[in-house]
């Protein structure tokens, strides 16, 4: 318990630094977030829409699980060195999987039956895609997302071993800071992720359609 | 239409619904409401209504799948509610809609799933499994080994009345059995079912909300109406002829009339010395196979638009569409009609 | 692991090590007994009992929330608030409480497991057809016999698939790990890390990759032979 106390008593005197790695992580999560879903959005809708690719995202999404971000950082290292493309590597193999998995997944399971009377009013395939498909799959692309964010924050605590900064400095650097420190940035890393996976759920409630919300839960 | 024995068949028990109530909790009427009525041993009594007339949960408390609030049920003069309702089900066949085959085990498996439990010792129950799979013309060695998933709908249909049967039940409840088959299957199941029931004598309870079907395959029809209360309980020929209320007459339909003639084949028009000799002038009428019902006669003069057709011996196939034996007689269409308001 | 020598003193360096290549695999080849190989044994071991431990928990969960529905959502949540935490995050802050030992390891492992088994499995359950239990009941199986011999057979797929994530994932945390227990690839990863002597850390990776990919593989396997029936759906 005193470790505990302790630990709250380093937030109250670290706050500065806490903020800065803070920064750092949510900065370094939100740039590969960004280019996961610039990625692997368009992707999962393009190959949903076309019914194609379900091995291929699927396989994506099986390795991409099955890769332990510590050897990837390691294997990283070996060849890329010790800098921020190594990390990016990393947390981009963590993110865009889920992302792309339950994209293609949402677009894929829209009923056929809605497509083919969407089809029949005469709306072209790109208004198919936007009006019909993307509103109808928004829940599970949504359940993607937030999987994605939370591995990233979670994962971008393994930064700090590639030299990449972060809340894992602290995390993982007993030596410098005392447990105190660590259970202390272990705390702010878990409330991050909370924090963030709260947000996306409040987002989602805004931004998937009325009718929808009961089935996406 | 089967004809019930004589005799009472010795494997069936009758079904006695005595003032039996069913009030589901939280709900402020009842779903069966005093329900009374006696399902003689070996016979097919069907429960007709619209759907929340109570009938499938009358059928549900036969085998306390839901428990009766008032009244008691009897099978074979003993009180279902003093028996184990595990001991119970065993000891009831049961068939669903939707066949609730478990997919997950073999159509043998699936069979022997009751006589397992029951401890029965492998030789027994293989020989039981091959028994019932011949008898619903599903050969063991052929079909034995597969999955329900790769039999069509009537087979699996079949396959849930072998595993019914698998325990040698004295009595049946088939809720809907044949209600999601396409019709020319299901007329077929039907008709094996029919044959099937013949051989068995079994006591079955026959859920449906198809008057057609009731008619075909009841020797009697309990009709439900809305709120679980019984309106009549008749053979299918009395309660096409003689409507209890309103109720029952609109259910049954404006064409109870022509119902009624499929109730009466040609063949039972030749028995009752009906038909008039042939004539070399009717050899252009329209001909029919004997096995055909009235109604078949009816329609193929109107289609014709002829005022009688030639009777003819049954042959091949009995599916009475077409008569190629010797000639029986003619069937005027005022025979018909007689027959059919007898 | 600060004051670690440039090359870990393992024995008289090869040609390969001397000249400090990406990687070496005679170096490799050399300490697999003495090195690898127990480190492979140790993280398939932490996988094993966490993932063991976590799937006899979520099965149980998963079989009362079935059966009391209201139980469902309780649980949900809070196996997806233990499962949102991050695992080092939750490594660390276990650590007051059972110190620097297998235990804490283990009970983060479980705690983080529990999540994807228990939804997975609960959905498994949710979709056994209505029909094959209604049918189970009215031939007078008892609970248990539908439990067993219908519901939990035909949730398999389910089973199997809640198991693949979870044993895959579990894989991942195992190696962080290493910063609570001295044991396990990450353990060699997390040694070598500090040194330019990439091949231990590069060989340990891929070792951890490799066994991830092989557990999903034998997962995989394992789920067709349960689930005869499932071959032969495409086939009807």
């Amino acid at each position: 318990m005193d470790t505990f106390l302790g630990s709250f008593t380093f937030m109250g005197d670290q706050l500065p630094l806490l903020l800065e790695k803070t920064g750092q992580h949510i900065w370094m999560c939100v740039i590969v977030v960004a280019v996961s879903l610039a990625v692997a959005v368009p992707l999962g809708l393009w190959l949903g829409h076309l019914h194609k690719g379900e091995f291929l995202t699927t396989s994506i999404s099986n390795i991409g699980r099955a890769l332990p971000n510590l050897a990837v950082i390691a294997i990283g290292l070996g060849i890329f060195g010790l800098n921020f493309t190594n990390i990016a590597v990393a947390l981009l193999i963590t993110a865009i999987p889920p992302i792309l998995s339950q994209t293609y997944l949402a677009v894929d399971q829209v009923d056929p039956d809605l497509v083919r009377s969407a089809r029949g009013m005469g709306l072209t395939p790109a208004q198919v895609l936007l009006k019909v498909e993307l509103p109808l799959a928004l829940p599970l692309l949504f359940s993607g997302v937030r999987i994605a964010v939370v591995y990233v924050i979670s994962s971008a605590t393994l930064a700090t071993v590639a030299g990449g900064g972060g809340l894992g400095d602290i995390v993982l650097g007993q030596a410098t800071y005392g447990l105190e420190g660590v259970i202390a940035a272990a705390l702010w890393v878990a409330v991050l992720a909370l924090a963030a996976d709260g947000a996306l759920a409040l987002l989602q409630r805004v931004l998937v359609p009325k009718g929808l919300r009961t089935a996406g839960r | 239409m089967t004809q019930a024995g004589p005799e009472t068949p010795a494997g069936a028990q009758d079904i006695v619904f005595d003032h039996v109530v069913k009030t589901y909790p939280n709900a402020t009427v009842p779903a069966v409401d005093d329900l009374s009525l006696t399902v003689p041993a070996g016979e097919i009594c069907v429960l007709l209504g619209p759907s929340g007339s109570g009938k499938t949960t009358a059928l549900m408390m036969v085998n306390r799948l839901a428990e009766i609030t008032g009244g008691d049920i009897r099978i074979g003069g003993r009180s279902i509610l003093d028996l184990d309702p595990i001991r119970l089900r065993r000891s009831i066949g049961y068939v669903i809609q939707q066949t609730g085959l478990f997919p997950h085990l073999t159509i043998a498996e699936n069979v022997a799933t009751v006589p397992k439990v029951l401890g029965w010792d492998k030789k027994r129950l293989r020989e039981r499994v091959g028994e019932l799979l011949e008898l619903v013309g599903l050969p063991a060695g052929e079909y034995g080994r597969r999955y329900p998933a790769q039999l069509s709908g009537g087979q699996r249909q079949r396959v849930g009345i072998a595993r019914a049967l698998a325990a040698d039940p004295p009595v049946m409840l088939m809720d809907e059995p044949f209600g999601a088959l396409d019709p020319i299957t299901r007329e077929h199941v039907q008709d094996e079912f029919l044959a099937l029931h013949a051989r068995i004598r079994k006591t079955v309870i026959f859920v449906s909300h198809d008057i057609d079907e009731a008619v075909k395959m009841g020797d009697r029809i309990a009709i439900f109406r809305e709120g679980g209360k019984l309106a009549q309980y008749d053979t299918p020929r009395t309660l096409l002829k003689e409507p209890a209320d309103a109720f029952v007459a609109r259910f049954v339909g404006a064409d109870r009339g022509l119902k009624r003639l499929t109730l009466t084949r040609l063949a039972d028009l030749a028995d009752a010395g009906a038909l008039t000799p042939a004539r070399d002038a009717d050899a252009a009428l329209p001909q029919l196979a004997a096995d055909a019902s009235l109604r078949s006669a009816l329609s193929l003069m109107v289609a014709e638009g002829t005022d009688a057709v030639r009777v003819t011996e049954p042959r091949g196939p009995a599916d009475g569409s077409d008569g190629t034996g010797p000639v029986l007689g003619v069937a005027s269409l005022d025979a018909v009609r007689k027959a059919g308001a007898a | 692991m600060s004051a670690q020598p440039v090359i870990p003193d393992y024995g008289d360096p090869s040609a390969c090590v001397a000249r400090d290549a990406t990687f070496c695999t005679d170096w490799f080849g050399d300490h697999w007994w003495n090195l690898f190989w127990p480190a492979l044994v140790q993280h398939l071991e932490l996988t094993l009992i966490a993932v063991v431990a976590g799937f006899v928990l979520a099965v149980v969960a998963a079989v009362l929330c079935h059966h009391k529905s209201w139980l469902a959502a309780p649980v949900s949540g809070v196996t997806s608030f233990l499962y949102t935490v991050p695992p080092l995050a939750l490594f660390q802050l276990l650590v007051p409480v059972t110190g620097f030992s297998v235990l804490t390891v283990e009970t983060a492992l479980v705690l983080y497991s529990l999540y994807l088994l228990f939804t997975t499995i609960l959905t498994g359950l949710r979709e056994v057809p209505e029909d094959a239990v209604r049918a189970a009941r009215g031939m007078g199986l008892t609970r248990w016999q539908i439990l067993t011999k219908v519901e939990l057979r035909l949730a398999v797929p389910s089973l199997i698939s809640g198991l693949r994530v979870t044993t895959v994932m579990t894989i991942g945390i195992v190696a962080i790990a290493a910063y609570v227990v001295d044991q396990g690839l990450g353990s060699l990863i997390l040694k070598a890390l500090q040194s330019p002597f990439n091949t231990q850390f590069i060989g340990a990776g891929a070792l951890a990759v490799a066994l991830a990919l092989a557990a999903d593989g034998v997962l995989v396997l394992a789920g067709r032979l349960l689930t005869p029936w499932a071959r032969t759906r495409r086939a009807a």
